[in-house]
């Protein structure tokens, strides 16, 4: 696959979720749930400003080569379940931390509207990773989302 | 399985999709913020041939399918490519199983597509 040139710092994901705000916020924050779709990782959070958070890899991945925490950060502002916003930065590359913020909006509908977005200036290699750009790394937050998407509507994920 | 409300049946989502990609200049626009995210109006009019108007109404059309996603920076209004509801229609018509194949058709596709003419025998 070849490189993106991209001078466009900022990634702007969305989906449309039949679900209630506050279930996409559990499913965000919550272990029980991050552990069931994406990349599996198990999140801890403390869910105040300046709190740290962890993404902690599942076992198999683990014995696969993967770090005990894969992605750490620092939680920068919290309104559940409407808004969370955080540093997010993949242990394993040399890049500075990122920008994510998860915005949740309820429409009138029983369907709500998670967008991510997600800050990448000065981390090429952590862009690459989150857009699927990596042969091999999985299909970045389009892949989560579908995912995501997948477990809250039907109760399984796509590639549980 | 949900059920899904009548407007959904009427206008699916991934209709809204494929109608958007059926467009040249649709597509182009997502060509160009592929290259480079995140951009205005102004900046995506410059590389088409074609008005302001016009190109707001294709724009418009990509939103309503979910393929851009706009937000406001300043007086700015930025244009974003939303790569997730393609990756639904994959999912929904490319599982896990079947990837794999796919996958190796399309490398079989580049690999023999790359070769120059003169290195066939």
């Amino acid at each position: 696959m070849t490189t993106t040139t991209t001078t466009g710092t900022t990634k702007v994901y969305r989906v449309y979720i039949k679900a209630t705000p506050q279930a996409v916020w559990d499913a965000i924050t919550k272990p029980e749930w991050t552990r069931r779709y994406g990349y599996q990782g198990i999140a801890d959070y403390d869910l105040r400003p300046g709190g740290r958070y962890r993404a902690f890899a599942i076992k198999e991945h683990q014995q696969a080569g993967m770090p005990e925490v894969p992605v750490e950060g620092e939680v920068i502002e919290v309104d559940p379940p409407v808004r969370l916003v955080q540093t997010w930065r993949p242990t394993w590359l040399d890049e500075p931390a990122t920008r994510l913020t998860y915005e949740i909006a309820e429409r009138h509908d029983g369907v709500t509207c998670l967008t991510v977005i997600h800050e990448l200036a000065g981390a090429p290699q952590t862009m690459a990773q989150v857009n699927g750009d990596v042969e091999g790394a999985g299909g970045g937050w389009a892949e989560i989302l579908s995912d995501l998407k997948s477990l809250l509507e039907t109760g399984a994920p796509l590639y549980g | 399985m949900t059920i899904r409300s009548p407007i959904l049946i009427l206008v699916n989502d991934e209709d809204l999709v494929f109608k958007a990609l059926a467009d040249p200049t649709r597509r182009a626009l997502l060509d160009s913020l592929f290259v480079r995210d995140g951009q205005t109006l102004t900046q995506l009019e410059s590389e088409l041939e074609m008005t302001r108007f016009g190109v707001m109404k294709h724009l418009r059309l990509l939103e309503d399918a979910g393929l851009v996603v706009t937000r406001r920076q300043g007086r700015e209004k930025l244009h974003f490519l939303n790569p997730v509801p393609i990756r639904l229609i994959h999912d929904r018509w490319i599982d896990k199983y079947t990837e794999g194949h796919t996958r190796a058709l399309l490398d079989l596709k580049a690999e023999l597509e790359r070769d120059e003419p003169e290195d066939r025998t």
